[in-house]
């Protein structure tokens, strides 16, 4: 038998995980899991409640993106319950989805992930952290800080409550944006879309020249991707079609209702978090790392690999450039920082467009609903990928059946094959140390689970 | 990073969102104000401090002057966490409604851990599950003073971030903090006559309101008809300023828990009806009235709203 080493929680990562390494008795890495215990239990509890209540049930699966829970519930609730929110219900909806991807996006990229490229993977850990940014760059940290709570103000503007939000409802959304509001969002937006581009900027000179190095560190793996898009093949967060590419670039769209027909779970025994597979590939399920099957990866490399342009011009600029020096698909594991700053840019660009619309200030937000028997399917892309919410109400407009995909379940077996190709290339006759393992963890801490 | 040594602030997290931890970094400045105030030395969200198992099989945590725990307590592993942190932590926080008094993830009380397993794991749409999964799972969801001593509740979901900032730093200067012990009612500006609709409806089509009108002249939503729970749940979501939901227009559910520690939401609501007069059985699903509070065996299996 051989040793096993453990990773005591991953850490800088939004949620809760272990890493164990097998080694055999040679030293060389026999296997490695990313392990998640996460029996929450929502499919089971949210039975019986009446449907309007969910979206602000299903908030709580995760409190670094409720915003999305909450939204994903409220569409597949309009589903169940056959009403169609008015436009300007649908806009503050969007505006919300977005506006919560900026300051998600802000936590994971220069809370969690930056310490690792500005000091280095083998800097102490008490400096590498947003504590150590606070201490070594002062000026760069407090605008880090601002600007995140800059988009919760806004959000807290539009809808009272920002963490674990209530304002959208079944029909649409609870109170209609004033004109004033909108003017004092659109000086704020600008302040962000400002911040974003500087970021982007910030973190080509000073995070983005470390990444080809730390990823041959780590190695490679190859997988397909899943994201949402629009009709014209367009990067979209909250509204569209699924579109699932395979490694060799090759897509098929489809409507997120549909999603059994093309993706399929999995559950492994030595995990307690489900998998999902590509069905329609029609090739079952393997993590093997020279011929994977099924796996395919979300969240933002994925949306940057599958969409053929962004709608917004600051961020398809830097779309055609990632795209130009990486192709498409890109593989790289650690690409999914840049192209979470690229999608940060798009955020913002698009709070400006949607602040834009004159319609987002009309009155009328909410379609009143009836309780009925009916199934709805909610889907949008969380900053951790692709979300899906699927409910049946009875007669009385309360739940009977639930299945909730969240975006990190996506990329549990991505992840899993990530870890194993960056402890088997790193770890040589058993040796490791803080730093080797450190480097494991970047590899998770790219998905951003 | 001056010479004196600041009082040491270890932060943990059980089964809860992490939205208690998030609320603490979206203070903004003031949570830059608390790191000059208190020396984090484990927090796992923003740090690398690893807690390998130790000799004895429990998380080999720091000492710390203050401790916050987040969550409740689903497993044993969580379990022995919490016990280490009341070990080695001199003030022992319950940080959140989750940890202070189940919160939504207790909502599965109203089923066994079993069952709850079968439906996630052994739904029409999952191919293939295992039977090791339910390894390491308590029966229920527990509130952490169900097993430890704690000194303070910091409810919440998640706690307001200035008022948690207000309680570390009153914590770190050795004084007691001060939480509000008023309902939401007694925070909510909106009008109250007395007199109101005879009944509770579901919240299907929004409240009757100017948009462009202050809060103030907005009639209470109760008043307007729809089940709110701000009389029997204590306040503090919106600071010094009115309740968070309430600024959305939107009814309360409760999500700071009962006012008093022991309260029991769903009985202090089903006499506040009895008292007006109304007939509670136009409440759909009664049970959850205990939707942020059903650990201390208020939520158990089969029991019909």
């Amino acid at each position: 038998m051989g040793q096993v080493i453990s990773i005591q929680p991953v850490t800088r990562i939004e949620g809760q995980a272990r890493i164990d390494i097998h080694l055999d008795d040679a030293g060389q890495v026999a296997d490695a899991r990313l392990l998640i215990d996460a029996l929450r239990g929502f499919e089971q509890f949210v039975i019986g409640r009446p449907a309007e209540e969910i979206p602000r049930i299903v908030s709580r699966i995760c409190g670094i993106c409720p915003w999305m829970h909450h939204l994903a519930a409220a569409k597949a609730i309009d589903g169940c319950f056959a009403v169609t929110p008015p436009l300007a219900g649908q806009l503050l909806r969007e505006l919300c989805h977005v506006l919560a991807h900026i300051h998600d996006k802000i936590l994971h990229f220069f809370f969690l992930a930056a310490p690792d490229f500005i000091f280095g993977p083998s800097s102490d850990y008490s400096v590498r952290s947003i504590m150590g940014l606070v201490h070594r760059h002062p000026d760069l940290a407090a605008e880090v800080v601002r600007m995140r709570q800059l988009g919760l103000a806004m959000l807290e503007r539009i809808a009272g409550k920002a963490t674990h939000p209530v304002a959208a409802v079944v029909g649409g959304f609870a109170k209609p944006m004033t004109g004033q509001e909108r003017q004092s969002l659109q000086a704020d937006g600008r302040i962000l879309l400002d911040f974003a581009c500087r970021a982007l900027n910030y973190a080509k000179q000073k995070v983005f020249v470390r990444l080809a190095d730390e990823e041959a560190a780590l190695g490679a793996i190859t997988t397909g991707f899943l994201g949402t898009v629009d009709d014209q093949g367009s990067l979209r967060f909250y509204q569209g079609q699924l579109r699932l590419m395979r490694h060799d670039g090759s897509t098929v769209d489809f409507a997120a209702v549909e999603y059994n027909r093309y993706l399929a779970e999995w559950a492994e025994p030595w995990s307690t978090a489900k998998m999902i597979y590509a069905r329609a590939w029609d090739e079952f399920f393997s993590l093997d790392l020279e011929a994977p099957r099924g796996v395919y990866r979300v969240n933002t490399l994925a949306r940057i690999n599958v969409c053929d342009r962004i709608a917004t011009p600051l961020a398809q600029a830097e779309l055609e450039a990632f795209r130009a020096r990486f192709g498409r698909p890109a593989q790289g594991m650690l690409l999914a920082h840049w192209a979470r700053l690229i999608e940060l840019v798009y955020a913002c660009e698009r709070v400006l467009e949607l602040l834009a619309d004159e319609r987002i200030i009309e009155p009328m937000v909410r379609t009143p609903a009836e309780p009925q028997a009916g199934r709805g399917v909610g889907q949008v892309e969380a900053p951790r990928g692709t979300l899906i919410h699927d409910f049946t109400t009875d007669n009385n407009g309360c739940i009977v059946r639930a299945n909730l995909i969240v975006g990190t379940t996506h990329n549990i077996a991505s992840m899993n094959m990530s870890v194993r190709r960056a402890a088997a290339t790193l770890i040589a006759e058993g040796q490791v140390d803080a730093v080797l393992l450190n480097r494991i963890e970047m590899a998770v801490r790219a998905y951003d689970p | 990073m001056s010479g004196v040594a600041l009082p040491r602030l270890c932060c943990e997290w059980l089964h809860g969102c992490s939205g208690c931890e998030v609320a603490l970094l979206n203070g903004g400045d003031l949570f830059l104000g608390l790191l000059e105030q208190v020396d984090i030395v484990h927090f796992p969200l923003l740090m690398d401090h690893k807690c390998p198992d130790g000799p004895e099989g429990n998380p080999s945590l720091p000492r710390a002057e203050i401790g916050l725990v987040s969550g409740g307590v689903a497993s044993k592993a969580q379990l022995e966490v919490l016990r280490t942190m009341r070990d080695r932590c001199r003030i022992l926080v319950a940080f959140g409604t989750c940890a202070s008094h189940g919160g939504i993830p207790a909502l599965r009380n109203q089923w066994t851990t079993e069952q709850a397993l079968s439906t996630v794991f052994h739904g029409d749409d999952c191919e293939y599950s295992s039977e090791s999964e339910s390894k390491g799972w308590l029966d229920r969801i527990y509130a952490i003073d169900e097993w430890v001593e704690v000194d303070l509740l910091l409810p919440g979901c998640p706690p307001r971030p200035e008022t948690i900032v207000e309680v570390v730093a009153a914590l770190a200067a050795g004084q007691q903090p001060q939480l509000t012990e008023k309902s939401v009612c007694e925070h909510c500006p909106t009008v109250r006559t007395g007199s109101g609709r005879m009944t509770v409806r579901r919240f299907l089509a929004n409240a009757d309101y100017e948009p462009e009108e202050p809060m103030d002249s907005m009639r209470c939503l109760f008043e307007q008809g729809l089940l709110c729970m701000g009389p029997v749940t204590v306040g503090g979501c919106g600071g010094r300023e009115m309740p968070l939901c309430i600024r959305a227009r939107v009814p309360c559910r409760g999500c700071y828990g009962p006012v008093r520690r022991q309260g029991n939401q769903l009985l202090d609501l089903l006499n506040i009806l009895a008292s007006k007069g109304i007939d509670h059985r136009a409440i759909v699903d009664r049970i959850s009235l205990l939707r942020f509070s059903g650990a201390h065996g208020l939520l158990k299996p089969n029991i019909q709203g």
